[in-house]
């Protein structure tokens, strides 16, 4: 057995091409011993890109330190950056590549991600579906999450990871806070050595039960960024999708400084329950209370779950409405067309914005008239009412509705 | 093998070299929108005399072949046919593979032609049919892009095709029309019938100036047929048949919008460029097509005119359950439609009296005074290229493969507001670019490019700017969407190299060549195939 694994050429594939799909491209890799590289282009764009592509291919070959090798390569119509980290793939698949890495042109990075930022609506994209990722931050969600764990089948994860890598790397997300949802320790380890050096804003960490889940991800962001010259912060937001989870809220939100919200996954808790997930949602009411009892306890964001019917508009608008009213500041999205109703559902309505304007007008008043009591008409307003009303103001203003009540 | 053309060439006003001889008739180059006015008098078709025709007006023939034979079919004449049957067709077919056992050398006049239309492809190696002149897509598409069409195909659009009956460009020996519902009289109704598909609008022009009409049915009625859209007095001879067409190619089912987020977008910021630059206002008009983009604008649009309590007085269609609904809900006054794509669509012509059936005269006929097209306020496009100065292209891919027609495309330019709506990029190929392949439509007419990536204002029209400046929308300008498309898509396409070789030319309106579509080098096998087109 050895010795036919030495004597056989290795060989890898990554990508998907044919049928329905686009923006994606199928690599085959074959190392050579000599003759240069050789490659073997079907391209929907070959008219325009043909060329271009088969430079891109010897440059990702070159970096990834391969001198000879035939590729057969079926493209429809990838970007860049989707080439390179198909190339990648196929490579570090024949056992190739090790130590380096073919990285894609990097636009400019954002700016670093405030801990306590908006984040009504983040959208999630299948970390190896790469014709979702361009124009992701044209819809314009607070955040979008580059999916490593559910969404990508088993066998793919190492692909995923490096489209994933090359997407932070490459993709203009807009103003949109740039997530990454790793896989489950150990694999997430593996996760966080790629895309960590990419400077993702937040890591959303699957499945945690326990504070050393947490710490584990911490220690393994420290020791990479350890190595960087740059600095900015990575922030964390653990995901609770279990009973136990849930049990250990509050602990498992006080872990680290990283973490800025703590969210929920109904579809692995109602399972862990062992009852069917309902429209209404009444048998994870405790939880959801639970996780945005814990996070508010810690002084962090606590961020619903996700709406399933994207057809169903109307039921996402009350759902949202409901999740705002309970305490919750934002929630996941499946498809962009639920972006805006949840940016609708999570904004202060017309009549609380005006009251909490008028509390604020009346505390800045009692300030400036160095008054310790705050009197709004008749009334005296409690000191947790304008601490409601000052940050309700504040988020407004954050969610661009300033305008509307006429005043300030 | 090669096309027949052009001895030479020359360089139009917008600078594209087009041939100055077409299917052996001079041609007259480009000169610009409204710079061309033809003089003399309108076509004619030949005198008759009542005595000649059946006093009991029976005019029924057992045969297609038997029709034609009467006609006088002979070699080199030119036989017209119309889609509102779109592809599920099948008499157009059945006329030329009947007329192919007659005649040879025949040209093909279609209002627009369907994959089902593809067997053409073996007349024309045959010898039966010469060339087309009319909308070539899928695999003839690609016969006459590859050189194989004996003569020049001529691409006109809706207009354009009346336009050129009534100067004389094309004279249409033979008219073959299809109606879901006839007479004896050869009275005819696209409305009712089991392959009722709405409008016969397309098929108007021929009826009045053909030599000789034959009126084609599956639905036989005692005279008289009522409403006719085909009026009987023109009409030769009437042939019934089992059936004209599959139904249900004829019209979809309820069209879905598009699920595409990027397409929603689109579709969305076209409407509240509407909305915002105060287009939108009581009384307003507009036309949309039955494309993905333009059923969700017009989704779109509804839901604002409701917010905004304003009803428009008129839309043109393109006719869909869409704006069937707007009529319904009190939201539009009038559907003038153009071609009716659905079921509820058919539904409603045949029943709303506010729904009324147009035609290329009322709607498009440059050499009408006056028409439809240019009095809507906003219309609503598709396009394959655009580029930095406006100019867009319909016809060809971008590497050179003819893909679609130009249906009505061309004459809606002349709207108030003429909006493209389309993604900047699509598989990688920029949308937005230097130079169209092919010149469909010159930049002057065409007002505003809405793109995912934002929306472009032609600088002619510095109004438009002014009016939704500040409104919110993500305006820019052309060069920086094309430049971040370039950015995205990794450098400028290269530009494929097509042969020194017309295959077909576009006509403007006024029936001016105003571009060449030149025979591609080969064919990319693997590039995607479009089908589908008017």
């Amino acid at each position: 057995m050895p010795v036919a694994a030495e004597t056989s050429v290795r060989q890898g594939e990554a990508g998907r091409a044919g049928g329905d799909v686009r923006s994606d491209l199928h690599v085959s890799f074959e190392e050579r011993t000599s003759g240069g590289v050789e490659i073997e282009l079907r391209s929907r764009v070959e008219l325009y890109y043909g060329e271009a592509i088969r430079g891109q291919v010897r440059d990702v070959l070159h970096a990834l330190g391969v001198e000879h090798a035939r590729l057969a390569i079926v493209d429809e119509g990838a970007l860049p950056f989707v080439i390179a980290a198909r190339v990648e793939a196929a490579v570090r698949r024949a056992g190739l590549g090790e130590r380096h890495s073919a990285l894609p042109e990097a636009i400019k990075l954002t700016p670093s991600s405030p801990r306590d930022r908006l984040r009504r609506s983040r959208l999630y994209l299948p970390g190896n579906e790469p014709k979702y990722f361009i124009n992701a931050g044209l819809h314009a969600p607070d955040a979008v999450i580059l999916d490593l764990e559910d969404s990508v089948h088993f066998a793919e994860k190492d692909a995923a990871r490096l489209l994933v890598r090359n997407a932070l790397r490459a993709v203009d997300f807009g103003a949109a806070e740039r997530m990454v949802r790793i896989n489950q320790l150990p694999l997430g380890l593996a996760d966080l050595e790629e895309i960590v050096p990419q400077w993702p804003d937040l890591i959303l960490v699957p499945k945690v039960e326990t504070l050393e889940q947490v710490s584990d991800v911490v220690r393994a962001i420290e020791s990479i960024t350890a190595r960087s010259r740059v600095s900015r912060p990575i922030w964390l937001m653990p995901i609770l999708e279990s009973a136990l989870g849930i049990e250990n809220a509050f602990a498992i939100a006080t872990t680290s400084d990283r973490i800025v919200g703590l969210t929920i996954g109904l579809e692995d808790y109602t399972a862990d329950l062992g009852v069917p997930k309902t429209p209404g949602g009444g048998e994870s009411l405790y939880a959801r209370m639970r996780v945005v009892n814990a996070a508010h306890a810690a002084h962090m964001q606590a961020i619903d779950s996700v709406y399933g019917d994207v057809a169903d508009a109307d039921g996402l608008l009350r759902w949202g409405e409901a999740s705002r009213a309970t305490g919750f500041e934002g929630m996941g999205c499946i498809h962009p067309i639920q972006i805006e109703t949840i940016h609708r559902a999570f904004a202060p309505t017309a009549s609380e914005l005006e009251k909490a304007r008028q509390i604020v007008a009346a505390y800045e008043d009692a300030q400036a008239h160095g008054l310790g009591a705050v009197s709004l008409g008749s009334k005296m307003i409690d000191a947790p009412v304008v601490q409601r009303a000052l940050k309700l103001v504040a988020r407004a203003m954050q969610m661009g509705l300033a305008a509307i009540g006429g005043q300030s | 093998m090669s096309a027949t053309v052009a001895t030479g060439g020359i360089t139009n006003v917008i600078g594209r070299r087009v041939p100055t001889m077409v299917n052996g008739r001079e041609a007259v180059p480009y000169q610009g929108v409204n710079g061309y006015h033809p003089m003399g008098r309108k076509a004619g078709p030949p005198i008759r005399s009542n005595g000649d025709y059946p006093t009991d007006g029976d005019k029924r023939v057992p045969d297609l072949k038997t029709a034609l034979r009467l006609c006088g079919l002979c070699d080199g004449m030119t036989i017209s046919s119309h889609h509102h049957l779109r592809n599920g067709d099948r008499v157009a077919l059945a006329a030329l593979e009947t007329a192919a056992h007659i005649a040879k050398d025949l040209i093909w006049f279609p209002s627009a032609s369907f994959p089902c239309h593809e067997p053409v492809i073996g007349l024309m190696q045959s010898g039966a049919v010469h060339h087309i002149e009319g909308s070539m897509n899928g695999p003839l598409g690609d016969y006459c892009s590859q050189g194989h069409m004996r003569g020049l195909g001529v691409l006109r659009s809706h207009g354009g095709r009346w336009q050129a009956v009534q100067d004389g460009e094309v004279h249409i020996d033979i008219a073959v029309i299809a109606a879901p519902t006839a007479d004896c009289f050869g009275n005819a109704d696209g409305s009712h019938g089991p392959s009722a598909c709405g409008s016969l609008g397309f098929a108007l022009a021929d009826s009045i100036y053909a030599d000789r009409v034959i009126v084609v049915t599956d639905n036989l009625v005692p005279f008289p047929c009522v409403p006719w859209q085909i009026q009987g007095n023109n009409v030769d001879y009437v042939v019934e048949v089992d059936s004209i067409g599959d139904p249900e190619k004829i019209v979809s089912g309820t069209t879905q919008i598009t699920r595409s987020p990027d397409r929603l977008r689109i579709s969305e910021l076209v409407a509240r460029f509407l909305r915002d630059s105060g287009i939108m206002r009581d009384g307003f008009s507009f036309q949309a097509g039955a494309g993905g983009i333009a059923l969700a604008f017009v989704d779109y649009l509804a839901r604002m005119m409701k917010a905004a309590n304003v009803r428009a007085g008129f839309v043109r269609g393109g006719s869909t359950k869409y704006l069937v609904d707007l009529l319904q809900e009190g939201l539009v006054g009038y559907i003038l439609d153009g071609q009716t794509f659905d079921l509820d669509a058919v539904r409603s012509i045949a029943s709303d009296p506010r729904h009324v059936a147009t035609s290329p005269f009322t709607s498009y006929n440059f050499h009408g005074k006056g028409n439809f097209a240019s009095m809507v306020d906003a219309c609503v496009l598709g396009a394959t290229e655009v580029d930095v100065n406006f100019n867009a292209n319909v016809v060809t891919h971008s590497d050179g493969r003819l893909l679609h027609g130009i249906g009505g495309w061309q004459n809606c330019l002349f709207a108030g507001c003429t909006i493209l709506a389309v993604p900047s990029f699509r598989d990688r190929i920029p949308v937005i670019v230097d130079e169209v392949t092919t010149v469909t439509g010159p930049g002057e007419l065409i007002d505003v490019v809405a793109t995912e990536r934002g929306i472009a204002i032609n600088p002619r029209r510095q109004d438009l700017l002014d009016a939704v400046t500040g409104k919110g929308l993500p305006i820019r300008s052309i060069e920086e969407i094309k430049a971040e498309v370039e950015r995205i898509c990794g450098g400028r396409p290269a530009k494929p190299r097509l042969l020194d070789n017309p295959v077909a030319v576009v006509k403007w309106v006024d029936g001016t060549v105003l571009d060449t579509v030149w025979q591609v080098v080969d064919d990319n096998p693997y590039a995607p195939k479009v089908s589908g087109s008017e």
